[in-house]
């Protein structure tokens, strides 16, 4: 049963405040603060073993325990979503560990934890950003060793980087990843943003808050400052380019955010709507609709389109 | 711009020893552009090991080994910082494996294992770079059609000849090679030294080549040192050691050789 | 006459290990030169070292003691003391050497084989290749012939190719071994005519040759190695 409890003497009493131990919060801070001095370069630390298998967030559940403070209010999503079963787990763990406000409106957190999109709305100096990283080495599936990839960081050998993404116009006439697609930050360090979709990589370009990445698994933090440069590698005759949708949302209407393809039937029918719910929700609020919203009236038609590349 | 009678390479009493036990000793030679060099020696020689402490892959025990730099100078290869090493490895030098296999990306298309030198020094141009491949496939004698197969649908001379391309492509000066032609065919070896033998000549390659077969070396090489556990005993013109071999280990070699 | 080459006290034995590192000599004390525009014939009886010597003089077999000195870019190299380089690169450019047997490398076409030596010199491919076609024409190799590799041929027509090849560059010291062996009368007059032309701009030749009528034909002068045989002047 959820409870949003804001007396901290009533939290739960067999926790530490926001679970980890303050010995474990200062090594997690100081790799923090490591990560935030060079950024895009993978700090190791000593990851704890949390109440959740690895491949459910430990990590930036770390993270996000190490930074917050009882007068923060966090907003946790997962693929954009405040309603999913990890994100409604992980928030309520916050609320029951660290008795902190709770929101699943973007302008009201300071902090959110993330796992695979970055929220539309754009975030503020005083937020910050905790992405959960699966693999935070964007060379692993080139070279799987890991002495190599760590030399090939310390000196900037990134000829490898190139050659997967010339495979994938080879193979498909075009750069075909389209999450974790990765990035060069701040002219040095090439990172994997996390399983974002490549959509939302100029996002983290010059974004004003500061955006941390915990891999649990792996034992690996790094981070981006606030104004970091960020740059999506491509070639000059290929350039990065972002998915576009012919669609727009068909509850707000917006043409400008990542959308979600939702199938309504046996016979085809589909519409695409927001993927951010908080974002797509305000829009309502301010009396966007799109065609398939239940104020318009029945007969407007249906989307058989096809998200565009 | 090396003057073509200065050294490219220039070793000096190059010792490896592992403990006790000698794997080279004591080993001093030049090496001036367009000048192949053999070393030959049956299996435990040294040669080998002294192959991989030239190529700076292993720190000898004692010795130099100098480069001519196209920028720099001359250099002692073991002062340098390991970035500038490996930048020379990926750039002004080259290195054949005996097994290709050693010297591929199994896991990539020919053309990005060809192209990944280029695009390690900075080549950002999709098509520049395959364009690039297609013709050093072209050079090496392998269908252009073939250039998106991975290297595992290849034959193992195709794959030791897409490891020469991808080693030349960014015209290295000093390549070298570890029996490049160990564990293949017979007509297949033919065809592999007769590339190697147009590639070095048109390219005015260096070269530093282990071989064990004398034949693959008086093709090749303008020069040869004999090894002999750990020590060279023999070392001059190529056709001069092996017509008129001096060493009682060299006469033994030369009079191994099956003749017609 | 200018000398070219210049043999001063040479002797060579051959040890062989193998075989209980016996020592055979073959001869020693030789003095011999080379002028500009001579022909010298090597003489002897069969395994007097006529061969063993020629080698030595192009370096291809060692010294056992002595010296020979040959005028290599307008100075005095000793080939049983130079560097490798050195004496790559006196081949390369003085000296020019007709084996009796085309060492033959598959998949070359005759006409690169001819070529090479010009091309390695700097001359321009297309001057280079126009020659080696002038050479194989007068030694009758047919123009069909001229891609293919010499790995079929006969053995005559390999020796033509072996002497285009040793003719194409003008050499100024140039060694000839048997250059007529397995020729007809035909070719051999052209290898004739080939040397007296050599002769004629001022090279210095020394050959091997068994054919009597060529040798008294092209040659200036002979020298006998038997003389120098170890033993021979006890």
């Amino acid at each position: 049963m959820e409870q949003t409890v804001n007396n901290p003497a009533q939290a739960s009493s067999a926790y530490n405040f926001a679970y980890l131990d303050e010995q474990t919060k200062r090594m997690i801070r100081r790799a923090l603060l490591k990560a935030v001095a060079i950024p895009g370069y993978q700090v190791p630390f000593a990851g704890r073993e949390m109440p959740m298998p690895y491949g459910w967030g430990t990590g930036g559940v770390q993270v996000t325990a190490a930074v917050i403070g009882p007068d923060d209010t966090l907003k946790v999503i997962d693929q954009g979503a405040d309603d999913t079963t990890n994100a409604v787990s992980i928030r309520q763990f916050f609320a029951k560990t660290a008795n902190v406000a709770t929101t699943e409106k973007t302008a009201e957190a300071s902090i959110i934890q993330t796992r695979h999109r970055i929220p539309e709305k754009e975030l503020r100096e005083d937020q910050i950003l905790v992405y959960q990283v699966p693999i935070p080495e964007p060379l692993r599936f080139l070279e799987p060793r890991e002495t190599e990839t760590r030399k090939m960081h310390a000196l900037e050998e990134y000829g490898l980087m190139h050659v997967k993404l010339y495979e994938d116009i080879s193979r498909h006439g075009h750069i075909a990843t389209t999450y974790a697609y990765p990035v060069m930050v701040d002219d040095r360090y090439v990172m994997d943003p996390s399983p974002t979709p490549k959509f939302d990589n100029p996002k983290m370009d010059m974004m004003a808050a500061l955006q941390l990445f915990g891999a649990g698994r792996e034992k690996r933090i790094y981070a981006l400052p606030p104004y970091t440069k960020v740059k999506s590698l491509d070639f000059e005759d290929h350039p990065f380019e972002v998915q576009s949708w012919k669609d727009e949302c068909g509850m707000c209407g917006a043409t400008d955010s990542y959308l979600d393809e939702v199938i309504l039937d046996d016979k085809g029918n589909r519409m695409f709507v927001c993927s951010d719910t908080d974002y797509c929700s305000e829009r309502q609020d301010a009396g966007h609709r799109g065609p398939q919203h239940h104020d318009q009236p029945l007969g407007t038609s249906h989307s058989n389109g096809k998200a565009a590349e | 711009m090396t003057r073509s009678n200065e050294p490219l390479l220039r070793v000096s009493d190059l010792t490896m020893m592992y403990g006790d036990r000698v794997g080279c000793r004591n080993v001093s030679f030049e090496l001036r552009p367009g000048e192949v060099l053999g070393i030959v020696g049956e299996s435990g020689s040294g040669k080998s090991t002294l192959l991989r402490s030239i190529s700076a892959q292993q720190e000898p025990t004692k010795g130099i080994v100098e480069y001519h730099t196209r920028i720099d100078g001359i250099r002692d290869v073991y002062q340098m910082s390991e970035a500038q090493r490996r930048l020379l490895m990926r750039t002004d030098w080259a290195f054949v494996h005996q097994n290709a296999r050693d010297g591929l990306r199994m896991n990539v298309s020919a053309g990005a294992n060809i192209g990944e030198r280029l695009m390690a020094v900075g080549d950002r141009h999709y098509g520049n770079i395959r364009n690039a491949a297609e013709n050093w496939l072209g050079k090496v004698e392998i269908a252009t059609e073939r250039l998106d197969d991975l290297p595992s649908t290849f034959s193992g001379g195709m794959q030791q000849r897409l490891q020469i391309a991808r080693n030349l492509v960014t015209s290295p000066r000093l390549v070298f090679m570890d029996e490049p032609t160990g564990g293949l065919d017979v007509s297949v070896q033919a065809r592999l030294l007769d590339l190697l033998r147009g590639l070095v000549h048109d390219l005015n390659l260096a070269v530093i080549i282990v071989t064990h077969d004398l034949a693959v070396a008086r093709l090749l090489s303008h020069r040869l040192m004999v090894m002999q556990r750990g020590e060279v005993i023999e070392s001059g013109l190529t056709d001069q050691v092996l017509d008129d071999p001096q060493h009682a280990y060299t006469q033994l070699l030369v009079s191994s050789i099956l003749q017609n | 006459m200018s000398e070219m080459l210049h043999a001063k006290n040479v002797a060579k034995g051959f040890t062989l290990h193998t075989q209980g590192s016996v020592t055979i000599p073959v001869f020693e004390g030789v003095e011999f030169r080379l002028n500009a525009g001579e022909c010298i014939a090597l003489t002897g009886e069969s395994g007097s070292g006529k061969s063993t010597f020629m080698r030595m003089l192009y370096a291809n077999y060692t010294c056992s003691s002595g010296s020979i000195s040959v005028l290599h870019d307008g100075d005095w190299l000793d080939i049983t003391t130079a560097s490798p380089h050195a004496i790559l690169d006196m081949r390369k450019r003085t000296m020019g050497y007709v084996s009796q047997f085309l060492r033959v490398i598959p998949r070359v076409p005759t006409l690169e084989i001819v070529a090479e030596p010009l091309i390695a010199l700097g001359a321009p491919r297309e001057t280079a290749m126009e020659k080696a076609r002038d050479l194989l024409t007068r030694l009758r190799i047919p123009e069909r012939l001229w891609q293919l590799s010499p790995l079929t041929f006969s053995g005559g027509e390999q020796q033509r190719v072996n002497i285009a090849r040793g003719f194409i560059a003008d050499y100024p010291i140039m060694l000839l071994d048997e250059p007529t062996a397995s020729l007809d009368t035909q070719n051999r007059a052209t290898v004739l005519a080939l040397i007296e032309e050599a002769k004629a701009r001022g090279a210095a030749i020394a050959g091997i040759f068994h054919d009597h009528e060529t040798r008294d034909a092209v040659c200036t002068g002979s020298f006998d190695v038997t003389s120098f045989k170890v033993g021979a002047n006890d």
